[in-house]
């Protein structure tokens, strides 16, 4: 088990194409960081720097107190999980498992109780004479875990791992791993572009745009307190909505909202904090037509048009509230839920 | 096809009978002719049913030859044939399956320019560079030796270009896997890329053994001595009797054991070769 160390990592290909910008990132020692962005953000091509798939243009990369730049996989001492698990067709799951190991000089029993310690561990002793193409996909992703986890490495590294599940197993993964995770303890770095899975798994977030880091903070944090407008209309679903001053009127004034951090022009507001009745404290009013009505169970989601103009936003309500499309609503945002932003150099405003 | 219309049926099968017929019908005819006596063949009427000389026939060729023809016993031409077969088989396949690995896998300069001497090798059959080829083991003093029968026939691009275009679909977590798990180049291809490959190198053996078994120029231009003839040559020398005329019969037991051996090969690897076909294991 180790520390992760990224020191202004940058990637850059053939033809000047900067994938990764130079990155800090301290990872410590059994911390499950997670790192998300949208699809070409240079996640995936960060964490196989990692790795030692991809070579490193400039900038030092330290397991434990080691810099690995230069080392092949097999030398850097993590393991990692593929986005299509990567398992050996030709082998056994046991020997899927094993080939790591013995490639590595262990010794026979060795290898055997540490399979069988993983198989147990994972519910997959049942399969260990099968071929990967006899298993369902999750029964796969595990196999593909175990092969991470018999090796006992300093870091464990994801690669999109759930992205190949039904939605279901998704879900049930995600919490295995994250089960997994808290009892061993191995550091782990894993990339995903679903917010959700991010905001689950992760002790923190790395919220990567176009190369570059935007924010790095716990779930909470980061979605508490979005830095920039990138990270508030990412993290959240639906997607946080960003308003334009002039649509939000004060309760007490009746005129434009004042007294914002300087240099507001835009300001965040969550689906689920504008409501349709009035809240208890001081309050904004926004005002539109409902477009579209979508019931999904347990809550609401309303698309309207803010005050005839082409802005569209979101609205999230718990259960069905008795309205109509074509309707004029209006809505109450309280204060404590802006987020106030600047839309020129796409940041948080105020402190 | 679902419909069930009995005259169609009726239809395909007697082309499909009318095909098969064509095709086995001289393979019967060389089987019936080879049990037969010296002189049926020539009287002109060949018999439709088996004769009482087939032991007699095969055993006189698989033990003396046509001597009198300059063709050795063909106990030994066989063998003769099988090491070539099997040397130009084994060859080209551990050397198109090492070069293939090199393109696909490494980055060397003109590795492109490689491939692409290769591929245009394609296009020249043997018979093109036949001639330069031959003086080429003359001057390495290889005639009459399996050496020169073999090597000369065992680059290949035809398996090269063919095992690259499957390692090309093997994924390429599969290397990088192999990579985390600590397996250097030819351990990634020992361990992981051979056993991939081993219904493609299956299908190439059939076609590889069957090529190496039924070459006759080669072998007719750089063997001179009666130890080294291989079987189809020597099928062409006894018809050629300097006098009287060919022992027809004779030689068509040679022909069937010349026939036997690709067929067995492919009786045998055919097995390999259809369940690689029907278990895709990516």
């Amino acid at each position: 088990m180790a520390s992760i160390t990224l020191e202004r990592l940058k990637k850059t290909y053939s033809g000047n194409v900067d994938a990764v910008r130079g990155i800090d990132l301290a990872i410590e020692d059994g911390e499950f960081v997670v790192l998300v962005g949208p699809s070409g953000c240079g996640k995936s091509t960060l964490l196989r720097m990692v790795a030692g798939l991809e070579t490193i243009t400039d900038g030092t990369l330290k397991i434990g107190d080691k810099v690995v730049n230069h080392l092949e996989p097999a030398e850097r001492d993590i393991a990692m999980v593929f986005q299509n698990y990567a398992l050996y067709p030709h082998m056994t799951v046991y020997n899927n498992l094993a080939y790591g190991l013995k490639n590595r000089g262990f010794k026979k029993d060795d290898i055997e109780s540490r399979v069988n310690t993983a198989a147990k561990m994972l519910e997959i002793e049942d399969f260990l004479q099968r071929k990967p193409r006899q298993l369902s996909g999750g029964q796969r992703q595990r196999v593909a875990m175990g092969r991470a986890l018999v090796r006992e490495p300093a870091a464990f590294l994801f690669d999109e791992p759930l992205s190949n599940l039904d939605a279901k197993l998704r879900v049930q993964m995600r919490v295995e791993i994250k089960q997994l995770q808290r009892r061993l303890k191995t550091t782990s770095l894993y990339v995903t572009h679903d917010q959700l899975e991010a905001m689950t798994l992760g002790d923190r977030l790395v919220v990567l745009n176009a190369g570059e880091i935007e924010q790095v903070g716990t779930p909470m944090e980061i979605f508490a307190r979005p830095a920039t407008m990138f990270v508030a209309e990412f993290i959240g679903s639906p997607a946080m909505n960003m308003l334009p001053l002039e649509y939000l009127h004060d309760q007490k004034s009746g005129g434009v909202l004042t007294n914002l951090p300087e240099g507001t022009d835009t300001v965040g507001v969550r689906p689920d904090d504008m409501h349709l009745t009035p809240p208890d404290m001081p309050y904004l009013t926004i005002e539109g037509t409902l477009m579209l009505f979508e019931a999904a169970g347990a809550e609401s989601h309303l698309y309207v048009n803010l005050a005839s103009s082409e802005q569209p936003t979101v609205i999230r309500t718990a259960g069905q509230p008795p309205v109509r499309e074509g309707e004029t609503l209006r809505f109450y945002v309280t204060r404590d839920a802006l987020h106030p932003f600047n839309s020129t150099t796409r940041k948080r405003t105020g402190s | 096809m679902v419909e069930n219309r009995p005259w169609a049926n009726v239809f395909a099968h007697t082309i499909l009978i009318i095909g098969v017929a064509l095709v086995v019908f001289p393979v019967y005819i060389a089987i019936v002719a080879s049990t037969h006596g010296p002189g049926e063949f020539l009287r002109g009427t060949l018999p439709l049913l088996p004769g009482p000389h087939a032991i007699d026939n095969y055993k006189a060729m698989w033990n003396t030859g046509l001597s009198r023809a300059g063709a050795p016993p063909a106990g030994q031409m066989l063998w003769n044939s099988f090491v070539m077969a099997m040397a130009i088989t084994i060859g080209k396949l551990s050397i198109s399956l090492l070069s293939a690995f090199a393109i696909v896998y490494f980055r060397f300069r003109f590795r492109m320019f490689f491939f692409w001497i290769i591929f245009i090798t394609l296009m020249l059959p043997v018979e093109v560079r036949i001639i330069p080829t031959f003086q080429v083991v003359a001057d390495l003093k290889m005639l009459n030796s399996f050496a020169g029968l073999s090597i000369p026939l065992i680059a290949s691009a035809t398996a090269t270009f063919l095992f690259r275009q499957f390692f090309m679909t093997v994924p390429e977590e599969m290397l990088e896997a192999a990579r985390v798990d600590g397996a250097g180049p030819l351990k990634f291809f020992k361990d992981i890329l051979m056993p991939l490959s081993i219904t493609n190198i299956a299908a190439l053996f059939v076609i590889m053994f069957i090529y190496g078994w039924n070459q006759y120029l080669w072998p007719l231009l750089i063997t001179t001595d009666p130890d080294y003839y291989t079987i189809v040559m020597g099928i062409q020398r006894m018809t050629t009797a300097a006098d009287g005329d060919p022992q027809w019969h004779l030689v068509m037991a040679a022909v069937v054991m010349a026939a036997l051996p690709p067929v067995l090969v492919v009786l045998f690897m055919q097995r390999l070769f259809v369940k690689g076909l029907t278990e895709t294991e990516k």
